[in-house]
């Protein structure tokens, strides 16, 4: 015998379902309740830096656009800092650097406005290079799914975490594509040749 | 002199959760990764995430039978939801924000995408928010869900839920999943809820009936407690506090 640990265990997830704009984002779902919904405006007015937008789509297994998808972004300022205690460096009046979008329902394509990230601190004094944290949900994923987005104009070759994949080939996958002056071009793949790295964090 | 060095949070339990793909979830089939996740440990990124505070929301927002009414009060079994979020170490988590979105009593979502044939109910939104306070206890008044029928099996039918979203501290502990009530047959045959390959798991998600917070006369209590993911004690030299 020995003795109890007494941990407690994580509630276990379950599917957003398909639904999960009445909850998240009630305008999508066709209704008005809250005096502001969050999650639209990630960087604020005061924020620094380049003032960039992203759009792509989320793909299923056989290459359909997921419609009814919902992503979040975690992402630090222009300067690396998250506006978190933890970080403990100060960020502009107003930037959150957290937001949550969802497609169009007719088309699957997705996109927000917010200011490029700085380079943010890794583990042990290493630098993890400029990245937005992303996090999918939707019918069908039974637990969100983690992923993060690079950016194919910064210079990502020695990003600690692109270096943890395997198969070189796949870091591709988390690289943004710039298209033209400021919008970047990121798809999502669930499943396929072309399927996503998500990380276990 | 604070030590920024991030403790890591437990390593969540995949098999605790359901996992990815699960057949008899027939949407999974193509929406479930088939590469293994890159298990990444925390940093910055992962153990900050977004604050939120009273000015995001508005006091009624946790008050689902009044914050769409259009002149009178939804139909339904009037209930009080309560818990406490805490973690693996049965600490609170406080003043974090918990979102929730249900169908109504008739088991009819407000969504222009749902075409079930239960009726709308005029004065039922059915979402709400609220913080935690310094306890991590939260609340929120609404009606019981219906059942209602979907689209996996021909005859498939889910039974009563509450979605409820979970932000915590840290992004990695982010949390979106279902609550049940006590005693509901259909639990036993939602291939959603049967995707979690341990019952002691499915019994975390089933609120229990709350017999000493139901109001007499008034309103049926159950309790729905959530656990996020507890975070690593390091003991630093320059840190006094205990943890």
């Amino acid at each position: 015998m020995v003795q109890k640990l007494n941990y407690l265990k994580e509630t276990p997830s379950q599917t957003a379902g398909p639904y999960v704009h009445i909850g998240l984002a009630p305008g999508a779902a066709g209704f008005e309740i809250f005096d502001q919904e969050l999650g639209w405006d990630i960087a604020g007015p005061n924020a620094k830096g380049e003032r960039i937008r992203v759009e792509g789509y989320v793909y299923d297994g056989t290459g359909a656009p997921v419609k009814d998808v919902m992503l979040e972004v975690w992402q630090a300022n222009a300067e690396g800092v998250y506006a978190h205690p933890e970080d403990g460096r100060a960020v502009e009046d107003g930037f959150r650097g957290w937001g949550r979008v969802i497609t169009n329902f007719g088309t699957g394509l997705w996109g927000f406005d917010t200011v490029k990230p700085g380079a943010t601190p890794g583990r042990n004094g290493t630098t993890q290079a400029p990245h937005l944290n992303l996090w999918i949900v939707a019918r069908g994923i039974n637990v969100g799914l983690s992923t993060r987005m690079y950016f194919d104009d910064s210079d990502n070759s020695a990003d600690p975490i692109l270096g943890l994949i395997e198969q070189a080939h796949r870091r591709d996958t988390l690289i943004a594509t710039r298209q033209n002056d400021d919008i970047y071009r990121f798809d999502i793949h669930l499943q396929g040749d072309a399927e996503t790295v998500f990380l276990d964090i | 002199m604070t030590n920024r060095s991030p403790t890591e949070y437990y390593q969540r339990d995949r098999q605790w959760h359901p996992p990815a793909f699960a057949p008899d979830y027939k949407t999974s089939l193509s929406r479930s990764p088939r590469m293994p996740l890159l298990s990444l440990e925390n940093a910055l990124g992962e153990v900050t995430g977004p604050v939120f505070s009273h000015n995001d929301i508005a006091e009624i927002d946790n008050d689902l039978l009044n914050n769409f009414t259009h002149g009178g009060e939804p139909i339904g079994e009037r209930i009080i939801l309560h818990g406490r979020v805490i973690d693996e170490n049965a600490r609170p988590v406080p003043h974090t924000l918990v979102e929730i979105w249900q169908a109504n009593a008739g088991g009819r979502y407000r969504h222009k995408k749902d075409t079930y044939l239960a009726p709308i109910d005029p004065n039922f939104g059915g979402c709400g928010r609220t913080m935690t306070d310094a306890d991590g206890y939260y609340f929120f008044r609404t009606v019981k869900p219906g059942a209602y029928p979907w689209r996996n099996w021909i005859n498939s039918w889910r039974p009563a839920h509450i979605h409820v979203s979970i932000f915590g501290s840290g992004f990695a502990q982010r949390l979106i999943t279902q609550l049940y009530f006590e005693g509901d047959p259909l639990i036993a045959k939602c291939p959603i809820v049967q995707s979690i390959p341990d019952p002691e798991a499915v019994d975390q998600l089933i609120a229990a009936l709350d017999m000493n917070a139901t109001i007499p006369l008034d309103s049926i209590a159950y309790k729905f407690d959530i656990v996020l993911r507890g975070r690593r004690s390091t003991l630093f030299e320059n840190r006094l506090e205990g943890n």
